[in-house]
């Protein structure tokens, strides 16, 4: 009897989720879901505005809207892969996107399908000292002196965190260093972290609000808030080298099939690519893809060398694998030795 | 119907079957779930998973955090009790409603406010950080907000049981010569001891599956002040469920197994004290 029972309602809510889909998609409007990480808040409210504007006017009479989503960039891919609807996903790292393309949501060589292999924009990581900048923090070897106490999130659960990890590294074995003295760095460097915070966001407030540490690896964008914010407090510097990060896009075609949003979905991302888009994307501190429109916002973005993850590791799922993943560089660093 | 199993309600299958129902649906399917997707890994897989160096001062942290706090509340949620059921004083029943506040209020919340007030700078940390008591990122910091998240439940199990016992029995203890501790030891506790340990169990658990302020307060440095569901996380974030869903599995064995003996414990307190 019971079983009986349990089959019905489960019939019944599947059949009032199924009324709700058909009810959305016989109307003339389209609904995205956009899956994205944490910091792009801001950035993607003004792209869907500018976004939807443009598509009602080129295709009049289907209303658009987007909705976004946004958190921890590897809890939202594992989101997706466990059933989140997202028509598309802007999320922080080619390691997430690509854990939903090994799932079969995405398909193909899907980082070709969009210019610049998927990138509408690439970011970096850079330095936040405290005002005049006492400790006199210039480049990554300055961050190693005694007495430096850094502020980063924890390579193992955050984008941030696993970026500023892959800097360092590369930041001595591109200059001419060993790979002993790389550990020999990063060992040194995570030494002096006091508090390894479970996201970006965390080590912010860390940082900022409670006054700890002289200087902040973060992400370009959150860097550049965060000195504005200060209003004086606080000053943004630029390491020589320092990461190309680059967080692609893509539809996530298993779900636009479905919900037959793909016209719409691969629009909006085609849209990040305009020189509307691109403008957007370059006012939120995110380095666009665009020559000519970084080239005019060049007085925000300084020339560094944004080195390749390639020229540390095959792509950034090998380089997390080899540094941050269980049994990685990362690993042996807090090893206890004489303790 | 002549049933001997005839009850004043009716309805006893029904809501059985809800009960089972819900058990099931709530809390048995997950911890299946749970069980299954670690048992995707083999044995070698399992335990390389789930007993490192790392995992195990995870663990050790954990439990001993959580014990630590619990112990702690016990002391304090007793005091606290007391004093809202034996005294009456301007201010009672605001303190009273206060108690349930830290089930109330976000745990990440109880976290970040607890990091801001005892780190160099906060308001408290100020004067214990030049004493050399470190309560922001260390593992006082851990067991500080355990105190917090756990109260209520000492609080609530005890105050009922205090509601209820009569003062009379104090008196007659001290008429017949007990002194105040005497009286305290052997009249006012042992009635209690039941409550107490359902309060420590409760706040055990709570503390053991607590995440969200910990990893505010704690700095999250491996092998010093890393909790186990923070290396969960990390294994999530190589998508490792199995492997993620191993150490959740052994902290799951373990918690059971605890509140296992807690409950015999308890059984076995009631028994004493019903004969005593």
């Amino acid at each position: 009897m019971r079983t009986h029972f349990l089959s019905k309602a489960i019939a019944a809510v599947l059949a009032a989720a199924t009324v709700t889909v058909t009810v959305t998609a016989h109307a003339a409007s389209v609904e995205l879901l956009n899956v994205s990480y944490d910091p792009t808040r801001e950035l993607w409210r003004e792209l869907n505005a500018s976004f939807i504007a443009q598509f009602q006017k080129d295709k009049g009479g289907v209303t658009v809207s987007v909705k976004q989503s946004h958190g921890g960039s590897s809890s939202q891919a594992r989101a997706v892969i466990d059933g989140l609807e997202a028509d598309v996903v802007t999320l922080a790292s080619y390691i997430d996107t690509d854990a939903i393309a090994q799932r079969g949501l995405i398909t193909g060589d899907w980082a070709k399908r969009l210019p610049g292999n998927s990138l509408p924009y690439t970011s970096t990581i850079v330095f936040v000292v405290r005002k005049g900048n006492p400790k006199g923090i210039k480049d990554w070897p300055d961050l190693v002196k005694p007495g430096v106490e850094i502020i980063t999130p924890n390579p193992k659960t955050s984008g941030n965190g696993y970026l500023t990890f892959f800097s360092a590294w590369g930041s001595v074995v591109l200059r001419g260093g060993t790979k002993a003295q790389a550990v020999d760095y990063v060992t040194k460097l995570y030494k002096q972290v006091p508090v390894l915070d479970s996201g970006a966001r965390g080590s912010t407030v860390t940082f900022v609000q409670r006054g700890i540490g002289d200087v902040h690896l973060a992400w370009e964008n959150e860097a550049r808030l965060e000195v504005e914010e200060a209003k004086g407090d606080l000053d943004v510097v630029y390491p020589p080298i320092s990461i190309r990060a680059e967080p692609h896009v893509a539809v996530v075609d298993a779900n636009v099939d479905r919900k037959k949003t793909r016209a719409v979905a691969e629009a909006y991302l085609k849209y990040l690519y305009t020189d509307a888009g691109q403008e957007i994307i370059a006012k939120h501190h995110y380095r666009p893809a665009n020559e000519a429109v970084l080239k005019r916002n060049a007085g925000q973005f300084p020339a560094l060398r944004l080195f390749s993850i390639k020229e540390i590791a095959l792509d950034f799922p090998d380089a997390h694998k080899k540094f941050i993943a269980e049994g990685g560089v990362f690993d042996t660093i807090y090893k206890p030795r004489n303790r | 119907m002549a049933s001997v199993n005839r009850r004043v309600l009716p309805g006893f299958s029904l809501s059985l079957g809800y009960t089972v129902f819900y058990l099931t649906v709530l809390v048995l399917v997950p911890i299946v779930a749970c069980i299954s997707k670690a048992s995707t890994l083999t044995l070698d897989q399992f335990w390389a998973a789930v007993w490192t160096e790392r995992t195990r001062a995870a663990y050790l942290l954990t439990f001993g955090t959580s014990l630590a706090a619990a112990a702690a509340n016990v002391l304090l949620g007793l005091l606290v009790a007391w004093v809202l059921v034996r005294y009456r004083f301007p201010g009672r029943r605001l303190m009273d409603s206060l108690i349930d506040l830290p089930l109330a209020l976000p745990t990440a919340v109880g976290g970040l406010v607890y990091a801001s007030l005892y780190v160099k700078k906060g308001w408290l940390g100020q004067y214990l950080v030049p004493l050399g008591i470190q309560a922001a990122y260390s593992r006082l910091a851990i067991v500080l907000v355990l105190v917090f998240i756990g109260l209520p439940f000492v609080v609530r199990t005890v105050q009922p049981v205090l509601e209820d016992l009569d003062p009379e029995a104090e008196e007659a203890a001290a008429s017949l010569g007990a002194s105040r501790w005497q009286a305290f030891r052997r009249v006012i506790l042992p009635p209690l001891y039941p409550a107490l340990l359902t309060g420590f169990a409760l706040a055990f658990a709570r503390s053991l599956g607590e995440y969200g302020s910990v990893v505010f307060v704690s700095g999250n440095m491996p092998y010093k002040t890393e909790i186990a569901p923070v290396l969960i996380v990390a294994r999530l974030q190589e998508y490792a469920y199995g492997e993620a869903t191993a150490i959740a599995v052994v902290l799951l064995a373990v918690s059971f197994a605890m509140l296992v003996l807690i409950n015999l414990l308890e059984r076995w307190s009631k028994g004493d004290s019903a004969h005593a």
